[in-house]
């Protein structure tokens, strides 16, 4: 009895020659500019995060170091010195107040912002595509209760109820109860998503032929309908990242995000409300860090959607 | 029809039900003791206790709830006899910080917040239809691209990054407008507007790209099927094709995000606020999570949930009227 080689075909295993989609989709990745330039930068911001403490020990100030002598106490404590105190030494100014080093604090900075990012995507990616596939696969009670779940998520004014919720959690680790609260607003958009694809797989034929000949249910789902869903999942996964950079930014920005003395984008943006006016500079980097990482997950995603999409040309 | 809105009523109710109990079950759970609060610092147990009566916090949780849901469709009155404060309908309880009622405070901020999110809303629509109307009807050319570019840039800017900026170069170089405050539109319409340019601008930027985008693959979508080509064949002029035919069926999509985008922005603008120092229900929310001044932070809540489930409802009705292909079931 083969049942197993029947599913062969249709599995994502790419067969050694010829053209999987996702070999396609390489393909079309590695001729499309925009693709490129938001890989670059996305892995130009990871590689940061990931070398933070030697590049704080090349310029040889820790994220946590205070330098009284880079600011002026007769102007309450802005930076000496132009564009905010940028010199060779401080490469990006320093904070005003306190003279901490705003290349360090950035570099650093982005690590948090990355990883709460990424991890509340991750969260919100297993929990979607996990309840998505069971509404869908399932379909009767199962799939209007968890869709009625879906909908009433969706109706919550999130960013109140993430502030509210961050701020009554017990004193804990404040990344980790980021990451969940951001995670448990985010997933029924993958869920919709996901539940949506199982429908229309269910009753696919290479489905059917699975099921006839006698295929678990736990080896179809993983199997058959699961590596269909990679694309999607991908996609929408990717361009949930800006967002949840975007959110994890919003609240820090509001103070209720990393806590002191750790430092996010969102974090150096809401010290830097105080001085914008006298002290641009300290606005601008990390205002920028949070443009260009959004702008290159979107760009990013964009294009997954474009190449693994299979009614676009092959080019 | 009128079935149909029976039902969804009926579901919304429904759903704002089980947010308000979440939000109870959140509230009044997990912080401090809110009687403590209230209490002061020369606090004795019997005064304390006595707060506890008065507030109802001595009830269990069940009745506590239901009395709170009384209160919003019939009012209440806390305590009894000659000490009890009546609460008048729609009553959402009273702020633990100013003793003023739940309501009340809210009204006194929704103007704000009502004209920041008009204002912006006006903007960003014409905006970014505008912009995805050009940018569909002249696909693949440069300015379709150059277009895209600064959408895709324009809808990747924190919007606290566009307030200072702008903040910056129009207020501060420029002197071109004054710092953002609030003006009721009522006692000087001009200042009114000339205060929420910065806001308003800087909200829209935003959605404006958005919307632009969303316009963009909805129209080149719509500007592909038959039934243009048949209004192109009957000899119609292209501004008409366009203009009936094409805009019609493209906007159906973004005028259904434009709904629920609306509503979500009636429950406030936090970010928006906080930044501009605007006195809307986003500041009043972030004032008073960090005052835990639970009643008020529940009222703002339940209010930003009924603004997004009342846009939601006046969306698929909307749908229903535009494409005669949805039916009502």
């Amino acid at each position: 009895m083969s049942a197993p080689s029947l599913a062969e075909g249709r599995a994502a295993t790419p067969p050694p020659l010829g053209r999987s989609p996702w070999r396609t989709a390489a393909r079309r990745l590695r001729r499309d500019p925009a693709a490129l330039i938001g890989l670059g930068i996305v892995l130009l911001f990871v590689l940061m995060a990931l070398t933070a403490p030697v590049l704080t020990a090349l310029n040889g100030h820790g994220p946590n170091e205070f330098h009284p002598e880079k600011i002026d106490k007769a102007l309450a404590g802005a930076p000496k010195g132009a564009l905010g105190g940028v010199d060779g030494d401080f490469w990006l100014g320093v904070e005003p107040g306190t003279g901490r080093d705003v290349f360090s604090r950035m570099v650093h900075g982005a690590r948090i912002s990355l990883l709460i990012s990424v991890l509340a995507t991750g969260v919100a990616t297993a929990a979607g595509t996990a309840l998505g596939l069971l509404a869908g696969f399932s379909g009767g009670r199962l799939d209007a209760l968890i869709s009625r779940v879906m909908d009433l998520v969706l109706s919550f004014p999130q960013l109140i109820f993430m502030i509210a919720l961050v701020s009554v959690l017990p004193e804990g680790n404040r990344t980790l109860e980021l990451v969940f609260v951001m995670g448990f607003f985010g997933w029924p958009y993958v869920g919709r998503i996901v539940r949506g694809q199982a429908l229309v797989l269910r009753s696919r034929e290479f489905v059917e032929a699975a099921r006839a000949a006698g295929m678990t249910r736990a080896r179809i789902l993983f199997r058959e309908v699961l590596p269909n869903l990679l694309a999607p999942i991908l996609v929408y996964a990717t361009l949930t990242v800006p967002i949840n950079i975007g959110t994890e930014a919003a609240l820090s920005f509001l103070g209720i995000g990393v806590r002191p003395p750790d430092s996010s984008w969102g974090q150096m943006m809401a010290t830097a409300m105080t001085w914008y006016q006298v002290d641009p500079m300290f606005f601008v980097v990390p205002g920028v860090c949070l443009l260009l990482t959004v702008l290159a997950f979107t760009l990013l995603g964009d294009a997954f959607r474009d190449a693994l999409d299979p009614r676009s040309a092959t080019r | 029809m009128i079935r149909y809105v029976a039902l969804r009523l009926a579901g919304m109710a429904g759903v704002l039900l089980v947010i308000c109990a979440v939000t109870f079950t959140i509230f009044y759970v997990f912080p401090a003791d809110p009687a403590l609060q209230a209490c002061g610092k020369s606090c004795t147990p019997e005064r304390l206790a006595m707060l506890h009566h008065q507030m109802g916090l001595d009830r269990p949780l069940w009745r506590q709830f239901t009395g709170y849901l009384t209160g919003i469709f019939a009012g209440r009155s806390y305590g009894e006899g000659p000490l009890a404060v009546q609460c008048h309908f729609p009553c959402l309880g009273f702020s633990y910080q100013n003793n003023t009622p739940v309501w009340d405070l809210m009204m006194r901020r929704l103007p704000t917040t009502l004209s920041i999110a008009a204002g912006a809303a006006v903007l960003w629509l014409a905006g970014g239809v505008a912009v995805g109307v050009m940018s569909a009807l002249r696909k693949d050319t440069l300015l379709d691209r150059t277009m895209m570019v600064g959408t895709l840039t324009s809808a990747s800017l924190p919007i606290y990054f566009t307030a200072m900026t702008l903040t910056v170069l129009v207020v501060q170089v420029g002197g071109l407008l004054p710092y953002s405050s609030y003006v009721p539109v009522g006692q000087d319409p001009a200042g009114w507007a000339k205060n929420l340019v910065l806001p308003w601008v800087a909200l829209a930027l935003l959605y404006a790209a958005m919307y632009a985008r969303m316009t963009r693959a909805s129209m080149v979508e719509t500007m592909a099927e038959p039934f243009i080509r048949t209004a192109r064949a009957k000899g119609l002029p292209e501004r008409t094709v366009v203009a009936k035919h094409g805009l019609r069926a493209g906007l159906t999509p973004v005028l259904t995000v434009f709904g629920m985008d609306l509503g979500a922005l009636l429950g406030g603008a936090v970010i928006t606020e906080s930044v501009f120092g605007l006195p809307g229900l986003g500041r009043l929310t972030i004032d008073s999570i960090e005052t835990s001044d639970q009643p008020v932070v529940m009222g703002v809540a339940l209010l930003a949930a009924f603004f997004i489930t009342f846009a939601n409802l006046v969306v698929d009705l909307a749908y229903a009227v535009v494409d005669p292909q949805v039916r009502f079931s």
